[in-house]
């Protein structure tokens, strides 16, 4: 057998007759619904899917597309960012984190414009990289700064437990760790303080695959059987999201609403429970956790266990981290949009005051935000 | 703008154009800057000029090196123009500490690059600053060219031109990458780093009509097309599937989510040719080995002025835009 490219991996996925061909089921299948759908993608790695590849000029009127908070760049809240714009300010600290977060805007600036500053900011690819910076740098504080789902919580963990195995004295975590099932049931029963009668408009999810090869599908059990709302675990390739469509259309009209997995190839009921494992050893619930855009979300954040507390910055930088609530900018829609109540377009700073090289709100700041997509791919959709 | 200069800057995107226009357009202001070209052409048009800085990490890359760079940078903005590269300048500034041998593999390098060109340094610089100063070392080369086709231009692309590519695109952003720091990848993949002057001189012997060409270095294809569209106020469409990418290309833009047209290019250009000569232009082309893979990748209407549209194979659309930002790895 000649060895797997990574092309193998994804080609089939991307087959035009393929999606051609789901594009015509799910057109005949649409017509027999009563009236239009709503599904939201809770996932941003969906959103981008579905924006990059067009697919909603491939689907008929009746089916709408909700675009979810699933975004662990977009909700990362200025409080957070503000502790690691302090955080690297500190002349013995290295801060790591992932990509595209160093961008963020917090109150007073980004990664980005404290690195400008002299700060020492890098993105590492895998949290392990932060081993050899460590290494190589005995006299400074390594700081990383955990961000994602349950799709990297387990990859900080494992670098804690090599941390702790390994004796390692110079790696510290700042932990903005969040959770998937938490935010979906905010989504539907909210109690933001903002929101005085709430009437949810999601009448399917379409669930991240990523998150469930971790967590496995049962962490969505509770939305088919509680809320009676279909959720389809899919993966993020155009054939997988269209598929996935075609399910949710058949719940609809044969009158189900089960949990089902698209994403065949690697995702399982119950997950990867070694990794599940490795999560619950050295991580606990907050009682809140704030979103950018949603406000406080109850326990849909981790922070590491209070025996953990020598690798936790923000136990050890308690003196210098700034802790003043802050609110999200008056004009910005983003709540809205994230509950399904608006589109992007109906933001009045929406292309104007709020755009990816400055961006206002949650949705604009990275590429898998639901304002940042549309800008992006504009008034094509 | 930012109070202070941030990476972003750099990227050759939208916050690039962003910098030179508010501040150096603002006080060098003259009509031959800003028809802001690949080369300015001078001398009533006899001759191109133009000035390029080279920094990269690492110095040495798989297909090429900062010394055969410098020189194919600066000769490739001048063979755009249509112009013969002839004479050329040299300044390196080095930090202490720096391997001599490494500077003469750099030099011997930029030595066999202008061989392929035929042209000649003439006159040259070298500083040397403390350790930390600069990363390793930067140089900057100048280039003068005598102009063999004039009227080539970035604003007179038209319903009448067909837009081609001369190579797999992508390939010297992915293996900057890929060598980087922090990445273990193996592949086989290589920068395209390479001088076009030899590709230019045939096209131009074989009689193509050429409207407009462009190296697509930093910014990539997008920023090349995005940039014509706007100068020249017509839309451009491109059929993604046309687009040559590598496997090794497309790979590490899936593992870190880039888009191939968004990655920099050192030997890989875009030309706007009448449409009665695109098939022969993309014959000629593939004739040598480093445009091999040259194709016909987009039309040009009018269905959105000052904008790039692509088409997917399975009939959706969206805008190709510029980059903006510095480009960073997606979390997921």
């Amino acid at each position: 057998m000649n060895s797997l490219e990574l092309k193998d991996l994804y080609d089939g996925f991307r087959n035009p007759d393929v999606i051609k061909s789901f594009q015509k089921l799910i057109a005949k299948e649409a017509n027999k619904l009563p009236r239009t759908i709503n599904i939201m993608e809770v996932c941003g790695g969906h959103t981008h899917t579905i924006m990059k590849y067009g697919l909603t000029q491939l689907l008929p009127k009746n089916i709408n597309f909700i675009h979810g908070p699933g975004c662990p760049v977009c909700i990362m809240p200025k409080e957070r960012i503000d502790h690691a714009y302090v955080l690297a300010q500190q002349s013995d600290v290295i801060l790591l984190t992932l990509g595209d977060m160093i961008k963020v805007p917090g109150s007073h600036g980004s990664l980005q414009d404290a690195r400008a500053k002299g700060a020492d900011v890098r993105y590492v690819y895998s949290p392990m990289d932060a081993l050899k910076v460590a290494e190589e740098n005995p006299d400074k504080k390594i700081i990383f700064f955990a961000i994602g789902f349950e799709t990297t919580t387990p990859m900080t963990a494992a670098l804690l437990d090599v941390v702790i195995k390994r004796g390692i004295k110079n790696i510290f975590f700042h932990i903005n760790h969040v959770t998937v099932p938490e935010v979906m049931t905010e989504l539907i029963d909210s109690r933001d303080e903002h929101v005085n009668s709430y009437d949810h408009r999601i009448d399917a999810f379409i669930g991240p695959s990523h998150v469930s090869v971790i967590s496995g599908s049962k962490i969505y059990e509770k939305f088919p059987k509680e809320y009676a709302i279909p959720v389809v675990v899919a993966g993020f390739e155009p054939v997988d999201v269209m598929e996935a469509i075609y399910m949710m259309v058949k719940q609809f009209n044969e009158g189900r609403s089960d949990l089902e997995i698209q994403y065949k190839r690697l995702v399982t009921s119950e997950g990867n429970l070694k990794a599940q494992a490795l999560i619950e050893h050295y991580f606990e619930k907050v009682d809140l956790f704030k979103w950018r855009g949603m406000g406080n979300v109850p326990n849909s954040g981790l922070k590491l266990r209070d025996e953990f507390a020598p690798y936790d910055a923000e136990v050890l930088f308690k003196e210098i981290l700034p802790y003043e609530e802050i609110d999200d900018h008056k004009l910005c829609i983003c709540g809205d949009i994230l509950r399904g109540f608006a589109k992007p377009q109906e933001c009045t700073v929406f292309g104007t005051a709020c755009k990816p090289s400055s961006p206002l709100g949650s949705c604009m700041v990275s590429s898998e935000g639901a304002c940042a997509a549309y800008y992006k791919y504009g008034n094509l959709l | 703008m930012t109070k202070n200069i941030v990476l972003a800057q750099g990227n050759g995107g939208e916050e690039n154009a962003e910098l030179i226009s508010k501040i150096f357009y603002k006080h060098f202001k003259n009509e031959i800057l800003e028809k802001s070209e690949d080369a300015a052409i001078i001398d009533g048009g006899r001759l191109a000029f133009t000035t390029d800085s080279f920094t990269v990490s690492p110095i040495f890359f798989d297909g090429g090196d900062i010394g055969k760079l410098s020189i194919c940078g600066t000769c490739n903005d001048l063979a755009m123009m249509g112009a013969k590269p002839t004479y050329m300048t040299c300044a390196v500034i080095v930090e202490e500490g720096f391997p001599v041998s490494d500077l003469e593999k750099i030099v011997r390098s930029m030595k066999k690059e202008l061989d392929i060109n035929g042209a000649v340094i003439v006159c040259g610089d070298t500083k040397v600053v403390q350790r930390g100063a600069v990363d390793k070392i930067f140089i900057n080369t100048t280039g003068v060219g005598v102009v063999q086709k004039s009227g080539i231009s970035s604003n007179c692309v038209t319903e009448a031109d067909t837009i081609i590519i001369s190579n797999q695109i992508g390939k010297h952003g992915a293996t900057i990458f890929a060598n980087r720091e922090g990445m273990e990848f193996s592949s086989a993949l290589q920068s395209d780093c390479t001088s076009l002057w030899p590709l230019v001189e045939k096209l131009l012997a074989e009689g193509i009509q050429i409207t407009a060409m462009r190296d697509a270095t930093r910014g990539g294809v997008a920023a090349v097309l995005n940039e014509w569209a706007k100068q020249s106020k017509v839309c451009i469409e491109v059929n993604e599937e046309t687009l040559p990418v590598s496997d090794e290309v497309r790979g590490i833009c899936e593992i870190l989510g880039f888009e191939a047209y968004n990655l920099a290019n050192e030997g890989t250009f875009v030309l706007a040719v009448k449409s009665e000569d695109a098939l022969r232009a993309v014959e000629i082309l593939q004739g040598f080995e480093e445009a091999h893979h040259a194709a016909i990748i987009a039309q040009v209407t009018h269905q959105y002025d000052g904008r790039v549209v692509l088409l997917s194979a399975w009939g959706s659309k969206r805008f190709m835009d510029l980059p903006t930002g510095e480009l960073l790895p997606r979390i997921c």
